[in-house]
């Protein structure tokens, strides 16, 4: 046998906005002339929607998990039944990124409730005695750049054993001040989150700081909807017992297909926060949560 | 005759370059020859600059020095050897946008082995490599079937996911040889594409600078360990430069992002990406100041802008000791990929300053106690962090360094022997000397002879530090020099008490006294002329061979042959002899042997040999009275000699000029006493 299929993509990084045009070369490698039953390269892309146990319970989520919403699909024949020469066969293809209407493409987000995702799946059928052949590829959809200039709203935060709430017994609490600021909560998502964070003073020793970037998705279905906040990443700022009174930088780069532009549509949300993190020595935890907004410019 | 006690041949074998001294043909005047063993000289490669400063000086023969650069002969004769010429190829300071470090800068390879060799222990060591799995990002629910084989099969590895290694107890020589084996697992990692699992090795590596057991090994661990994130950033580096490579062949070394095509930008982006998602502090620290260089693919500013965020980022490091050395990578990194911006390098520097204070925080002290470790030598920890990073300040950065140096100069003189004085000598011609940087230092750099010829009294010891006269060969300017030399003469005659002929100090100060009297010419005052002469003759009061009176005739004739320009210094000449001759004759009780009958009629020789050469009519007539009795003395009855005397007199009185007639009753004096000599003679 010996038949490999393979996609490529123009682009190097894979990324494309809605109006472009997607083009690439599927290529056919045989040792041998190969007989097939036609060639067809699928694009589609799909927003797939879980219920999280938490709201619907274990056995409806797991049963009922909603229909994926269908954003783009199309198809080519590539080549008509027949056979391919042996060596390297390359076929170029194009799809134009065209939406209908008020039609949006969403883009691209790997998320734990929510899942946006764009594809590529080339098929070869064969006859029966051989296995048919697949090969599937992933490609990137960016949302166009936002309308509108992005207003910066930076936010100045002081954390102290007053200002915490959802304490209980603020008595045992070790003192500390911790001040600092955030440049802004509505983020591009092409530039790090940043800003500034000094420990004033601090009675028991600071043993961590981290930045918890954390994913907010609401799914609806038919019973109602379900909000659910999970961590994508956690990035540490301080390690140890950080000097007093020395500013320490907030920076954080919105990871790749794990983020998007704050996303809000009848049927499901994908919004963003980041929680400041300290824990003290003596393992107690303090939080302070900020939500944000992404987007594209 | 002594001949210098050793087997030649075998002392020739195993020197370089040596000439050995033979102490039968001692003598104070002659050069002291100075072992040279010369310096490799550096290749400066791909370098972009377009000129050359002057490498790091070998050690030089400090007399032969005076001859150096500054006569036509030497410029000519230099102008085949590119590496002499400083002058012709200066370039302003100021615009130094040069890329690439020069060979004047001391580069880590060779600190390196000092570390290792200086913090060592004996307890025992230990490594926690903990490979994590990949968690809290959630695993694409289509993902392909290929992705999910790939993860299995990498399980299957060495070094598992979510698997955890810890190696106790370890000697050092055990944990020295465990860093290598992850070194060479890195680079099979890389060579079998396991990109994936390279960088997770490269990261674990790095969290083991985070801990700081066995605390007095730590210097040496951040070498090993930084070995291997040096490697790492080099194999990212030329994996993405190979990939620029087509069939163009290969990039030149001043690239610039639009020649980078963007399959390479793109596999650069990925690993920049990657990196900002690790978790930990010190990793992340780490591993993205190994990948520095590969900015370079991105954008030109890249660099630029990196550089002061990761420096801001070591802030959030507690651990102070941790801390500095995460400053000394960045410093090392940056100085390979851009020394010019010294923004940030200062800023490590400030940095660290502001957390000194956490010394006496109890992350410090705590561990100071637990480990048994007094603050003296954990504070030793810090110093090759910081030397480096000082290191990476100063270069080519002089006017900073002169004026601390001028400074820190004054505390080794109180506190410290000639030994580290001169260590600061040696530093301080080593900072100046590239681009002549010295030439706008003279004041600092006069102010530092000023301070240490306060603080040291004993000159043997003074000029006996081998970097004093390379120092004052970086006065090249005369004026200059001739006001140090000025100073230096006259802190010589205040303070030194008893005559000397130690050949150190009279190696030193003809090489003083030479200058000043070189720098004599038809222009200058007479006031000056006065003022070097008096010193010149206040060195050569101090010259005494003892009993060796031919050496001492043997000095004051060369010395005549060196300050020939200076009347005021061959009178003192002539006195010195005489008065040398006379001690013969005391020494001999009036009765001369044969050979010291020789050695008065040399005396006498010289000074009627010297005086005619004076022009100075009535020191002359001075001189002519005090030698002729010194001969008179001594026997010297040559009549020739009483002629010679006579003639002179008579050619004397024979000129008319306005001093003689002011002084004939002088004259008149000076042959009334010349033959009341003769008579009694």
């Amino acid at each position: 046998m010996g038949t490999a299929l393979d996609i490529k993509i123009k682009r190097a990084n894979k990324v494309y906005l809605c109006g472009e045009v997607l083009s690439g070369v599927v290529v056919i490698t045989s040792k041998d002339a190969v007989q097939h039953q036609g060639v067809s390269l699928t694009m589609e892309g799909s927003v797939n929607l879980q219920l999280s146990a938490k709201s619907v319970g274990v056995f409806e989520a797991f049963y009922n998990s909603v229909k994926p919403i269908q954003v783009i699909n199309s198809t080519i024949e590539m080549v008509k039944p027949g056979k391919l020469p042996s060596g390297k066969t390359e076929i170029p293809f194009e799809f134009p990124l065209h939406m209908k209407g008020n039609k949006v493409l969403y883009e691209t987000y790997h998320g734990v409730f929510v899942n946006i995702q764009y594809t590529l799946r080339c098929d070869m059928r064969r006859s029966l005695l051989a296995k048919d052949l697949t090969k599937t590829c992933e490609f990137i959809v960016h949302s166009p750049p936002q309308k509108g200039k992005l207003m910066p709203s930076p936010v100045d935060f002081t954390i102290t054993p007053e200002t915490l709430q959802n304490v209980k017994e603020r008595a045992s609490l070790p003192k500390f001040f911790i001040k600092g600021h955030l440049n802004s909560t509505n983020c591009i998502i092409t530039q790090p989150l940043t800003g500034e964070l000094v420990v004033e003073n601090a009675e028991a020793a600071v043993k961590s700081i981290e930045l918890q970037l954390v994913r907010v998705e609401t799914c609806g279905c038919a019973e109602g909807y379900a909000r659910d906040a999970t961590e994508i990443q956690n990035i540490q700022i301080a390690d140890g017992d950080v000097c007093r009174s020395l500013s320490i930088p907030i920076y954080m780069i919105f990871p790749r297909l794990f983020t998007c532009p704050t996303l809000e549509t009848t049927n499901f949300k994908v919004e963003f926060e980041v929680n400041i993190v300290v824990l003290l020595h003596d393992d107690h935890l303090i939080t302070e949560n900020f939500p944000l907004k992404l987007c594209r410019v | 005759r002594d001949t210098f006690p050793m087997d030649v041949a075998a002392f020739d074998s195993c020197r370089l370059e040596a000439v050995p001294v033979e102490f039968g043909d001692y003598h104070p005047l002659k050069p002291i020859t100075v072992t040279e063993s010369k310096t490799k000289k550096m290749g400066r490669k791909g370098s972009t600059s377009s000129t050359s400063s002057s490498s790091s000086s070998s050690m030089i023969d400090p007399l032969s020095s005076v001859l150096d650069g500054t006569d036509p002969l030497s410029l000519f004769a230099a102008t085949a050897d590119p590496v002499t010429t400083a002058d012709t190829t200066r370039k302003k300071r100021d615009k130094d946008d040069s890329l690439v470090v020069g060979s004047d800068f001391e580069p880590w390879s060779s600190k390196r082995g000092e570390i290792l060799a200086r913090y060592t222990t004996t307890e025992k060591l230990s490594i926690n490599l903990y490979m994590s799995s990949e968690k809290g990002k959630a695993t694409t629910p289509g993902s392909a079937v290929s992705e999910k084989v790939r993860t299995r099969l990498e399980e299957l590895d060495d070094l598992e996911e979510g698997s955890q290694k810890e190696l106790l107890n370890l000697t050092q020589q055990d944990y020295m040889n465990r860093i290598e084996d992850l070194n060479q697992s890195l680079k099979d990692a890389w060579a079998s594409d396991q990109k994936v699992k390279a960088l997770k090795i490269v990261i674990q590596c790095s969290k083991l600078l985070s801990d700081t057991t066995v605390i007095q090994f730590y210097p040496s661990k951040f070498v090993l360990i930084t070995d291997i994130l040096d490697t790492f950033g080099k194999l990212v580096y030329e994996r993405i430069l190979s990939m620029c490579l087509d069939n163009r062949g290969s990039l030149p070394d001043n690239f610039t992002p639009e020649s980078v095509n963007d399959t390479a930008k793109e596999t650069c982006l990925n690993w920049f990406f990657k990196i900002a998602s690790i978790r930990e502090l010190i990793p992340r620290f780490y591993v993205e100041a190994a990948i520095l260089k590969c900015n370079k693919f991105l954008s030109k500013t890249g660099i630029s802008e990196c550089l002061p965020r990761l420096t801001a980022m070591i802030r959030g490091i507690g651990d102070p000791l941790v801390a500095v050395y995460a400053r000394a990578y960045l410093c090392r990194v940056g100085m390979e990929v851009a020394p010019h911006l010294k923004e940030s390098l200062n800023k490590n520097f400030f940095d660290f300053l502001l957390t000194f204070k956490q010394m006496h925080g109890d992350t410090v002290q705590n561990q100071l106690v637990v480990q048994c470790v007094e603050i003296p030598s954990y504070l030793t920890l810090y110093s090759p962090a910081i030397d480096w990073i000082l290191q990476c300040i100063a270069y080519r950065a002089p006017e900073d360094y002169i004026n601390c140096a001028e400074v820190w100069v004054e505390y080794t003189c109180r506190h410290f022997t000639k030994r580290e004085v001169n260590t600061v000598l040696a530093d301080v011609i080593k900072h100046m000397t590239p681009d002549r940087a010295f030439e706008d230092a003279y004041p600092q750099l006069h102010s530092i002879i000023q301070k240490i010829i306060t603080y040291f009294h004993d000159f043997s010891v003074l000029f006996s530090a081998e970097k004093f006269l390379p120092f004052l060969d970086m006065f090249q300017k005369e004026s200059v020099r001739v006001e140090v030399c000025k100073c230096i003469m006259e802190a010589f005659i205040k303070h030194q008490q008893d005559a000397t002929k130690d050949p150190v100090i009279l190696n030193a100060l003809l090489h003083v006294c030479k200058t000043m009297h070189d720098s004599v010419n038809a222009l200058t005052l007479e006031d000056e002329k006065r003022m070097l002469a008096s010193l010149i003759n206040g060195f050569i009061k101090m010259v005494s061979f003892g009993r060796d009176f031919e050496q001492q005739l043997s000095f004051y004739v060369e010395a005549r042959s060196m300050f020939c320009n200076l009347e005021p210094v061959l009178v003192q000449l002539v006195h010195s002899v005489n008065q040398l001759a006379m001690e013969t004759r005391k020494v001999m009780k009036g009765n001369h042997s044969r050979k010291t009958a020789a050695f008065v009629r040399a005396c006498v020789a010289f000074c009627f040999i010297t005086i005619p050469s004076l022009t100075s009519i009535f020191a002359r007539l001075n001189l002519y009275l005090n030698s002729g009795q010194v001969a008179l003395a001594n026997q010297c009855l040559s009549q020739g000699k009483i002629g010679v005397c006579f003639n002179c007199i008579i050619i004397l009185s024979c000129q008319k000029t306005e001093y003689y007639y002011d002084q004939s009753r002088g004259c008149t004096r000076v042959i009334r006493k010349l033959l009341e000599s003769i008579k009694a003679g």
